[in-house]
């Protein structure tokens, strides 16, 4: 074993064995960049209101109580499929309308529960960031979660 | 200490444990809120301490790998560094990037991408950090004296420095922006921080247990080897569920088991070197510290990495507490534990004089450590509670989160014993003088 291995020996398989793996990923990358764009997001088209709600989705950090698609925090509700579980993922604007509803009640002050905080958002950026939960919500996920409740 | 210059890492090192203690200090009043919810709520909300919480973990060990880095690559090299200004000139940049972030953090001012909320000016600042950090080190080791360890640890820094580009890439397809920044998170903490930490950890071994060069760097190439191999493609664990191809379901599945190698051939490492070795290195300290941080990393990134890597699994298990079980248990055995026995063994060199302290500091390894696994068993029984009842029976999270209080106060209990051994660490590093406990004397033959 020690004479088959040297040290130069694994030196080699290290770099040349790395750069196959770099190399493989980078043509995974590719393709799944191309399925991204062409198949899994294309059911709702990426307009600039949906921008805007991204935007303010990341202006205020939601991802740091939430999940979205099963990532970051886990301090809230997952927001993935948020607009199915409320029953307006094909509803513009009933989603505009519960979601905003919601937020404006935060915080509830209720003791012992956890704390959503109030965010000054404009009519507007309510509108995008509703728009930007039901475009999330339509992206193939395989499937995930397994059930509305996130 | 051989070098004079390497008496920058002492500087990087006090900081670095500045911000773990804001660390830590972060992360226990976040567990409280998981207890009592209304705590701060108003003033301070639970997103900006997780922020603080998890941005100041990642600061303090970049931190730590510079200034190991600046320690051991002068010795390896067997030059002074490059240059003594350009490390500090990098350190007070990195140390007002800071600052700077977390002022505008605590006034609401920060970026939505998970880890990377950094303004960007920020961002700029790490950059070019970065880069006069590669061009000190790398000068430094261009001119001197090549070695396994420094070419290993060369590499994982030029390769994570450059992986910060992705952190400026933030598309507007939630999509591509989550496969993006998997760039920098995965490929940080699952592939180059590995190489890092695999020369860190190699250098230790040759220096406390005297064993022969040659054979410590063979199986530094063939660990990093592993890790490499199983972590890039090892990536598809996090390109299940968030709209990327079907087939990373079996990609991710198949080279993230194999991710377990390169943590147990770490581990295995240490033991047989230690066994192996003659030497008996007076800093017992920094030997308990190596040895367990291959041993917590192969536990907390192993073996709790693969409880819920496989696809089927991870269907249910995405996004509970069984993720927050494994990151911490992950990050304190690989990295904290690592960065603490660097800081360990090269302290008492930086301050010119004897392994001191060790009782304490040794101290300090088990109240962190058992703090750490009893929190890492709390959340995954929580986990496991929550993924039941939420993903399987499919109960609201709200209704789920009320029946896991238990856990999540004796979650802050473990968050306790995690912060009163961080501050025994910082103490016995920095204030307590007294030297090497003398081994008392021998019962003489008969009595």
């Amino acid at each position: 074993m020690s004479d088959l291995l040297t040290k130069s020996r694994a030196r080699n398989v290290f770099y040349g064995g790395s750069i196959f793996f770099v190399a493989v990923f980078a043509a995974l990358t590719v393709q799944s960049h191309r399925h991204i764009t062409q198949k899994a997001t294309a059911g709702m088209p990426l307009t600039d209101e949906v921008r805007l709600g991204k935007h303010v989705w990341e202006r205020h950090s939601c991802i740091n109580c939430h999940t979205l698609h099963g990532e970051g925090a886990y301090f809230a509700p997952e927001l993935g499929n948020v607009m199915t579980r409320w029953g307006v993922a094909d509803d513009p604007q009933g989603a505009y309308e519960i979601l905003d509803g919601w937020m404006q009640a935060q915080p509830s002050g209720i003791e012992g529960r956890r704390q959503m905080p109030h965010f000054e958002i404009t009519d507007e950026e309510m509108r995008a960031l509703s728009e930007f939960l039901r475009w999330a919500d339509q992206t193939d996920t395989q499937n995930w979660p397994p059930n509305d409740a996130g | 200490m051989k070098y004079q210059s390497q008496k920058v890492a002492y500087a990087y090192f006090l900081v670095a444990m500045a911000l773990f203690g804001i660390q830590v200090a972060g992360g226990l009043l976040a567990g409280w809120i998981y207890v009592s919810p209304n705590t701060l709520s108003e003033i301070l909300p639970f997103n900006v301490i997780r922020m603080i919480h998890t941005n100041a973990l990642i600061v303090w060990l970049l931190l730590g790998f510079f200034g190991a880095a600046y320690y051991l690559v002068p010795e390896e090299s067997e030059r002074e560094i490059f240059s003594v200004k350009l490390a500090y000139l990098q350190l007070a940049i990195l140390v007002i990037g800071t600052l700077g972030a977390v002022i505008s953090y605590l006034v609401g001012i920060h970026g939505g991408r998970e880890f990377l909320e950094q303004p960007l000016w920020v961002k700029f600042g790490i950059l070019v950090a970065a880069v006069i950090f590669l061009a000190n080190v790398s000068l430094t080791f261009l001119a001197g004296r090549k070695t396994a360890i420094t070419n290993i640890l060369m590499t994982g820094l030029w390769l994570l420095c450059l992986l910060w580009v992705f952190a400026f890439i933030n598309p507007d397809n939630l999509s591509l922006d989550k496969m993006y920044w998997w760039f920098v998170v995965h490929l940080w903490v699952e592939a180059t921080w590995e190489l890092v930490m695999a020369a860190i950890l190699g250098f230790l071994m040759l220096k406390l247990t005297g064993v022969d060069r040659e054979v410590i760097e063979k199986w530094l190439y063939v660990i990093v080897a592993t890790a490499l191999f199983s972590g890039i493609l090892g990536t598809g664990h996090h390109f299940y569920w968030i709209g990327t191809p079907g087939y990373w379901q079996w990609i991710g599945s198949v080279f993230s088991t194999f991710e377990v190698v390169p943590f147990f051939a770490m581990m295995s490492f240490a033991f047989v070197m230690v066994w192996k070795g003659r030497r008996n290195h007076p800093n017992k300290a920094a030997l308990l510290w190596s040895l367990g941080s291959s041993t917590v990393a192969f536990f907390g990134a192993g073996v709790w990495g693969f409880l819920h890597t496989l696809h089927g699994v991870n269907f249910y298990t995405h996004g509970t507490q069984i993720t927050a079980a494994h990151g911490h248990l992950a990050f304190y055995g690989a990295y904290v534990a690592l960065n603490l026995a660097m800081f360990t063994y090269a302290m008492p060199h930086l301050r010119g004089r004897d392994p001191y302290n060790q009782v304490l500091n040794m101290a300090s390894f088990w109240l962190m450590t058992g703090g750490m696994a009893f929190m890492t068993f709390t959340l995954t029984f929580a986990g496991t509670i929550q993924t039941h009842m939420q993903r399987i029976v499919g109960d609201y999270y709200m209704d789920v989160q009320d029946q896991l209080g238990l856990f999540y106060l004796m979650r802050f209990g473990s968050g306790v014993a995690v912060v009163l051994g961080a501050l025994l660490f910082i103490y016995s590093m920095l204030v307590v003088r007294r030297e090497v406990v003398k081994p008392g004397p021998l019962a003489a033959p008969g009595e």
